[in-house]
């Protein structure tokens, strides 16, 4: 076997940032270098259900993303363990002066998984794709900086020059999971505009190609979807064999969470990516019998939060919500709210301890960005009655609380009806807000209709939402706080910031966006944390544990809180033999 | 024991039940909604007659539950101190009929102890007093909508039995079609209609209006049957001589025939009609959070962890096993005794 390249891809160091991660680290492979291992295996992993596409460029839904993850490489890939950008398929980069120009050289003689080579034309024709308005792809939004397309440029068959209009900090970061395409299958469709409609879970795995660990090999509708070894696949191990270990990697569609429980319990399933803190009691009081293993990583970077609608709601629904309007445009409702709300026991009963309380957006996982001096405020109802009384509402004799003008205080909130821990967490939060008079119901929703409802026609009062858990850099979170952005979600279409701390927050993050030099982004980016703290257009609760499961057999395994938290290091993956079990199969 | 001891002693044991169920607010201990945060999941509490030292009291006592350390919702007993159960104790305010506030319970115990007779749920509230509050909802549900399905099959059928011609004819005809009717599919539809947030009284009579109103088609037919029967009687071609109103035969000749059936029915329809609320809150249609009824408790049951951790979480089903049985026994009494005048 030819081995053109050693993809050292394990950065020497890497920086430990996660203690509990640490601790599965060292116990799954003593020093933090991955063991090398032996070919052979298949390793099965549960999806709820089937991917909608295998399209890298037009999925938007995390079942697809998975899948199509495995199949595909990026340009340059953040390390899911140190967090850090590493080299993928360019070689290396170099970046202007100015931070605006970014050159990126590409290995050389490498090959689709279908065998044909790959050079800078692909690359431009990816980012093509990916940039194309007609196409609508989910990934198009980050492709663009200072309201202008990134411009890309073939300088020779190994080099490509990337200008942006201005500079933007961490701007290698997102090439990560960009996927790069084939030019040789896609470029006829393209050109034909049925773009969208090529690479379905249909398609015949001849017509597709990658460069990721692994390739098509089999869908069966309804049941599985079956990947093998992509045998043209860049990266080795220390020892020079070309990886990935396993033969074949078999994303198993088994329904909901309990469902896939029963499946990872019975051993149908080699790893369970997320499982809930009650499924995970429930799984390891027999882990011991039943050979495999649990791991608690920590908080996620997760954020979810109580959402009031501030939007500019006009028409029926305004008359419908005006004093809810009213109330949650007053500062001190909503610090009295985030005041009289028990976050420990959302953790304790919604998240069964393996969680963390939240007043602010950053995860407390989140090292490098999260603000330490943020105030964590105890839970108090006195206090957020005094906040109450100052703004001007009062008590009725039977403790119901009223405004001004002598009406009852209630709404209620919507949470996702398919999601039992949002439910949950409303259900706690109608509970401690009837301690201050307040009449609170919860409207479980299904998801759709949540959505359509939060980002369509404003109807809604208040909202259970989560949001995060992509990347550990502030620029993603662009879209969510920019009053402009499209997840700006308390207030949406603003065309101009319609306070004081949103004109603010809007200075901070684009001054954060373009600067380069880390202690001064993470300055501004706690400035940004601790105006949203303040002002409260989220009520930060909580976020859950990352907790996953597999196999003791399953070695390498080394999970991360960002995604994909089991598979990112897929290639790495193999499945220790039994040794009695194989010798005896030999004989 | 004889059908008319088993029937009287069904009967007996419904009335019981239906007391139980109507006075929730002394039986039950504590409000449904009230939340212990650090109980949840708590096993049902055991009531103790012999204490560490091997005495036996007459006055039964309960030990608290406290959590183990480094556990996910696991108790055990504590033993250092006993709270004997008391009876007519003063506990938290609830209302009888809707009007006067009380505080008088059946039983309790001292703080900070509590006793959950069924065990407690993820927020720890008291499951049993979930249960009886419950049952009220649950009901109050099956009783109106067998009145109303009743009242539409006994107008419904005794005009068209009665009248006969095209009017039988459509009556009947639309019976058919409601008895093919999805009703389930229904109640979703109706349910997409109205606002995101409807009182719990108005989502109540929502369920009891669709549930009530789609049955009515099987009382009606049975009802159409009897009437048929009836006004063919030679009874009734005399009365007619005499010149008796159609309002007058029907009352004095007619309906009292079909008493026997709507009572049958009646029995047989309460449990079909608790089950059919019990499985719309089930499936999230019924009342919200945290009013509960026997089909929102039950709904705690499709979470996979819940179903095979925690076996109390089941009693609310017992419950409605026990109900259900209870008013067949009656409804199969009531038929023994139909078939026995009618023959």
């Amino acid at each position: 076997m030819a081995r053109r390249l050693g993809v050292s891809f394990w950065a020497p160091c890497c920086r430990l940032i996660f203690p509990a991660a640490a601790a599965i680290r060292r116990r799954i492979t003593g020093h933090g270098q991955p063991s090398w291992g032996h070919y052979g295996g298949s390793l099965v992993v549960a999806q709820s259900a089937e991917p909608k596409t295998l399209n890298p460029v037009t999925a938007a839904d995390v079942r697809s993303r998975e899948v199509i993850g495995r199949m595909v490489a990026d340009l340059i890939h953040i390390n899911r363990d140190s967090q850090k950008t590493e080299p993928s398929l360019a070689k290396s980069w170099t970046t202007s002066g100015d931070g605006r120009v970014f050159t990126l050289k590409l290995r050389r003689g490498l090959r689709f998984s279908d065998g044909q080579p790959f050079d800078a034309d692909d690359v431009v024709f990816s980012f093509q794709v990916y940039l194309d308005e007609k196409i609508h792809s989910p990934q198009r939004d980050l492709l663009i900086v200072g309201g202008k397309p990134i411009a890309v440029q073939k300088i020779d068959s190994y080099t490509v020059r990337f200008t942006l209009t201005q500079p933007y900090a961490a701007a290698e970061r997102i090439f990560d999971s960009l996927a790069i395409m084939p030019r040789h299958l896609l470029e006829k469709a393209y050109h034909e505009d049925r773009f969208t409609q090529v690479w379905n879970v249909t398609t015949s795995p001849a017509e597709m190609a990658g460069m990721g660990p692994f390739r098509l090999k089999q869908y069966v509708p309804g049941q599985r979807i079956v990947l093998e070894r992509n045998p043209y696949f860049c990266k080795v191990d220390q020892r020079n064999n070309r990886l990935p270990y396993l033969d074949e990697l078999v994303f198993l569609f088994a329904g909901n969470e309990d469902a896939q429980v029963i499946r990872f319990q019975a051993g149908d399933t080699d790893i369970m990516s997320r499982i809930n803190a009650e499924n995970y009691a429930l799984l390891s009081r027999d882990a011991q019998n039943r050979g495999y293993e649990l791991f608690d990583l920590g908080p996620s970077l997760e954020y979810n939060f109580l959402l009031f609608n501030l939007n500019d709601v006009k028409g029926p629904t305004a008359s419908k919500l005006g004093p809810q309007l009213a109330w949650f445009s007053d500062l001190k409702f909503r610090q009295a709210v985030s005041s009289a709300i028990d976050r420990e026991a959302i953790v304790k009963l919604v998240y069964a301890g393996r969680g963390m309380p939240l007043w602010g957006n950053v995860s407390p996982s989140n090292k490098f960005w999260m603000d330490q001096s943020l105030p964590h405020p105890a839970r108090s109802v006195e206090h957020a009655r005094d906040l109450l009384k100052s703004a001007g509402f009062s008590w009725r004799n039977d403790g119901r609380l009223v405004d001004r003008q002598n009406r009852p205080v209630q709404f209620s909130i919507v949470a996702s009806s398919s999601n039992n821990q949002r439910t949950k967490i409303a259900a706690l939060i109608q509970d401690d807000l009837s301690q201050l008079g307040m009449d609170v119901h919860v409207s479980p929703l299904e998801f759709r209709a949540l959505l359509d409802r939060v980002f369509q026609t404003f109807d809604y009062e208040a909202a259970v939402m989560g949001l995060g858990g992509g990347d550990a850099d502030p620029n993603p979170e662009m879209n969510v706080w920019l009053s402009s952005g499209s997840t700006h979600l308390w207030h949406l279409g603003e065309t101009k910031p319609a306070t004081d701390w949103e004109a603010q927050i809007d200075q901070w993050m684009q001054k954060q966006m373009i600067e380069l030099n880390y202690a001064r982004r993470k300055r501004f980016y706690d400035q940004v944390q601790k105006i949203i703290a303040a002002n409260l257009p989220y009520v930060f609760l909580a976020t859950p544990n990352i907790l996953v499961g597999a196999k003791k057999n399953v070695e390498n395994f080394k999970p991360a809180i960002l995604e994909p938290i089991t598979l990112w290091n897929v290639e790495q993956l193999y499945l220790r033999q039994e040794s009695g079990a194989a010798a005896g199969a030999k004989r | 024991m004889t059908s008319k001891k088993k029937f009287w002693a069904a009967v007996t044991f419904l009335v019981l039940l239906h007391a139980v169920i109507v006075f929730a607010g002394f039986v039950a201990p504590y409000d449904p909604t009230s939340q212990n945060r650090n109980l949840p999941f708590v096993p049902p509490t055991r009531p103790h007659f012999i204490d560490t030292q091997g005495r036996f009291h007459l006055r039964p006592f309960i030990c608290q539950w406290i959590s183990r350390p480094q556990s996910l919702y696991e108790y055990k007993e504590s033993h250092d101190k006993a709270y004997p159960i008391h009876f007519l104790v003063k506990g938290p305010e609830y209302k009888i009929a809707g009007l006067f506030s009380a505080h008088t319970h059946l039983f309790g115990v001292e703080v900070p102890a509590q006793i959950f007779l069924a065990g407690s749920d993820n927020y720890g509230r008291d499951q049993f007093s979930r249960i009886l509050y419950g049952g009220r909802i649950s009901l109050a549900a099956g009783l109106l909508a067998t009145l109303i399905s009743l009242m539409l099959g006994l107008l419904l059928g005794t005009i068209s039995g009665f009248y006969g011609r095209w009017i039988d004819e459509s009556v009947m005809r639309t019976a058919e079609l409601f008895l093919v009717l999805p009703w389930l599919y229904l109640l979703l539809a109706v349910r997409a209609f109205l606002p995101l947030y409807i009182s719990p009284m108005q989502t109540f009579f929502l369920l009891v209006a669709v549930i009530g109103s789609v049955g009515w088609a099987r009382p009606a037919r049975l009802v159409r049957g009897v009437v048929l029967s009836a006004k063919t009687r030679k009874y009734v071609a005399a009365s007619r001589g005499f010149g008796a109103s159609d309002i007058h035969i029907l009352r004095r000749h007619v309906l009292p025939h079909t008493y026997g059936v709507l009572l049958t029915q009646a029995a047989l329809l309460v449990p079909q009609y608790v089950v059919a609320e019990v499985t719309l809150s089930f499936l999230g249609l019924g009342l919200s959070e945290p009013l509960p009824s026997w089909g929102s408790l039950l709904a705690n049951l499709q979470q996979y962890n819940v179903l095979v951790s925690y076996w109390w979480m089941f009693i609310p089903g017992l419950a409605l096993i026990v109900f259900s049985l209870g008013y067949l026994a009656v409804a199969d009494a009531f038929l023994k005794r139909l078939q026995s005048t009618t023959v």
